[in-house]
């Protein structure tokens, strides 16, 4: 579309501005361009800058009943890494995104090259009921799988006979919820890609013999690799900051869900419980950074596949 | 059906209906427990209806606690409206001028505003907290609306959009005109940037309305809670069991009444959800 509509109009625009730009001009539209961006930076300063500045600043200081608070450098993380419940939380998290990042988005890929396939009005309502989740809050889907999951009222555990919330399963039933609330976002997301595929593609793979199970993985997948790169970016981001779906189970069974159970949790805890805002900032200003160069780092790995 | 169009067999059908199954279960499993009184959550089979207690159920509902689930309900409402309409404003005024205004230091905030997209919002809510509690602004309604309203991605979405349909000559067209900037922004860009700005008014909106953390931190005073914050500390006295009568089927009954509004708004938006979807898809 920009090839045929950027020629002419990049003609008469290269001689146009220059001479039609006076310095009164540019200086007005400096001025609107502030003014317009102003209410967005001065947002940017106080919940993003200045909250990111304070938790390193506190960070740096522990505060005891002796010598009341004082700079103590690297001490709260060190500590951090010491501490082997955050250990704990880190790794836990580690392997829940290991597990639960590729089974959510195999399913969101298997459901968006299905729905794509399919044009029948029953593939129109499952792309429907899979993004209904999504609509869901957290904290109450969460809630819902608590019911589920439970030995009284819920068909799984009544009917599986299997105790969802004890030690050796509570990890795969966190992951159920996040798998349940996310796929169908997911889907969707690898679904406006596909769509946004030229259809002649496939029509010459089909001339080649190629039955539609090979399209969808030789030829619609490779093609949306750069979306399918983000969503899983986004995920390993939610993943690293787990903390409402634990908080909600937790006292459904607080010996298998700890205080400690991930980082979120147990930064959370140690404000709120323990009054610990110095080691607390440090765990949150940890994981902070963790997950942004985590990010990063992603981002560049995949960079030739994303694109960006 | 047409005959020259390739229909899908039966498989791909068969594992989009276990798929389905999977996805609307617990909704069906909610609507049926909402019908049933606090013994029969518990004793009778969990997929199908027993004796319908569905207006007794709401009856208590909206009468526990002196009505305190209608007040959360008008709480998420508020936060939800207020939060979303005022980041989306926010959003479209610096999208705006990173598309299509040129200020000393744009491109270096813009570069600042794609790394900051990557700093996790959670990680933010404590320190947050504390800053705000030295500022005397925590336990109100500004303490959750007001971090609400930074929005990076949102900002990102719409310079992306108003950069590429927003064209320069419409602008300039009507700054010789006469009009002010304010004036070719209300008049000339906001309107075709409308697909857009639904966009980032319905998914702030949504995100408003189902946060959870931070108006957990930041709220003490139960008569300002959201409805997720509130429904937890139901849930949280109810299988704790201290003190107060464990009405899960109060519970469940509040949880679906919470969720119904929200699906019914998303099945009639769902073109725009979609539409919002690809936007931050292809870029």
């Amino acid at each position: 579309m920009t090839e045929v509509q950027t020629k002419p109009a990049a003609a008469p625009a290269a001689a146009g501005p220059p001479a039609r730009r006076s310095p009164v001009k540019n200086a007005r539209e400096a001025a609107t361009g502030w003014l317009f961006v102003l209410p967005f930076v001065v947002l940017l300063v106080a919940f993003l800058l200045l909250p990111m500045a304070y938790a390193f600043k506190l960070s740096l200081y522990r505060s005891t009943l002796i010598e009341g608070e004082h700079f103590a450098l690297f001490e709260n993380y060190t500590q951090a890494f010491k501490d082997p419940l955050v250990r704990e939380g880190v790794l836990r998290v580690i392997v829940f995104g290991l597990i639960q990042t590729p089974v959510m988005i195999g399913l969101a890929l298997l459901a968006a090259l299905l729905i794509d396939h399919a044009t029948s009005r029953f593939a129109r309502v499952f792309r429907l009921a899979a993004f209904v989740p999504y609509a869901v809050p957290v904290v109450i889907g969460t809630l819902m799988w608590g019911f589920l999951y439970s030995k009284d009222t819920g068909p799984l555990g009544s009917v599986l006979h299997i105790d969802f919330l004890s030690s050796s399963w509570v990890l795969a039933s966190l992951g159920n919820v996040v798998t349940w609330q996310w796929a169908g976002y997911n889907m969707i997301v690898l679904y406006a890609a596909l769509q946004g595929l030229p259809r002649e593609v496939y029509e010459s793979a089909r001339i080649d013999g190629a039955g539609p199970a090979q399209i969808a993985w030789r030829i619609k997948t490779p093609m949306i690799s750069s979306a399918i790169v983000l969503a899983t970016l986004f995920t390993i981001l939610g993943t690293l900051q787990f903390f409402t779906e634990p908080l909600i189970l937790q006292p459904l069974n607080p010996g298998s869900i700890t205080q400690h159970y991930t980082p979120n949790v147990y930064a959370f805890n140690q404000a709120f419980s323990f009054q610990q805002y110095n080691y607390s900032a440090a765990i949150s200003f940890l994981l902070g950074a963790v997950v942004f160069v985590g990010s990063y780092l992603f981002l560049f790995a995949t960079r030739k596949r994303s694109a960006l | 059906m047409n005959p020259t169009k390739e229909r899908a067999g039966i498989v791909p059908h068969l594992v989009m209906g276990v798929m389905a199954i999977y996805f609307l279960l617990p909704f069906w499993w909610l609507l049926v427990a909402a019908t049933k009184d606090n013994d029969g959550l518990f004793l009778s089979a969990p997929l199908w209806f027993s004796d319908f207690h569905l207006v007794d159920n709401l009856r208590t509902v909206f009468s526990q606690e002196n009505g305190i689930y209608l007040v959360w309900l008008r709480n998420s409402a508020l936060y939800a409206v207020v939060s979303g309409v005022g980041a989306t404003a926010v959003s479209a005024l610096a999208g705006y001028a990173f598309a299509k205004l040129r200020f000393p230091g744009r491109t270096k905030l813009f570069a600042l505003l794609l790394g900051l997209i990557m700093v996790p919002a959670t990680a933010l809510v404590l320190p947050t907290y504390l800053l705000m509690s030295k500022a005397g602004l925590v336990d109100s309604i500004w303490a959750v609306i007001l971090p609400s309203l930074l929005n990076p991605f949102g900002v990102y979405l719409l310079r992306v959009y108003t950069h590429e349909s927003v064209p320069d000559e419409m602008l300039e067209a009507a700054r010789i005109d006469g009009a002010g900037e304010l004036r070719v922004f209300t008049s000339v860009a906001l309107p075709a940037m409308r697909p857009a700005l639904v966009t980032v008014l319905l998914f702030s909106m949504v995100a408003s309305w189902n946060n959870f953390f931070l108006p957990l931190v930041m709220l003490s005073d139960d008569h300002l809670f959201p409805l997720t914050v509130g429904l937890r500390t139901w849930y949280m006295s109810a299988t704790l069991g201290n003190g107060g009568e464990a009405l899960f089927n109060v519970i469940v009954t509040g949880a679906l009444v919470a969720i119904v509004p929200l699906i019914a708004a998303f099945l009639l938006l769902q073109r725009y959800w979609r539409g919002g979807l690809t936007i931050g898809a292809v870029k």
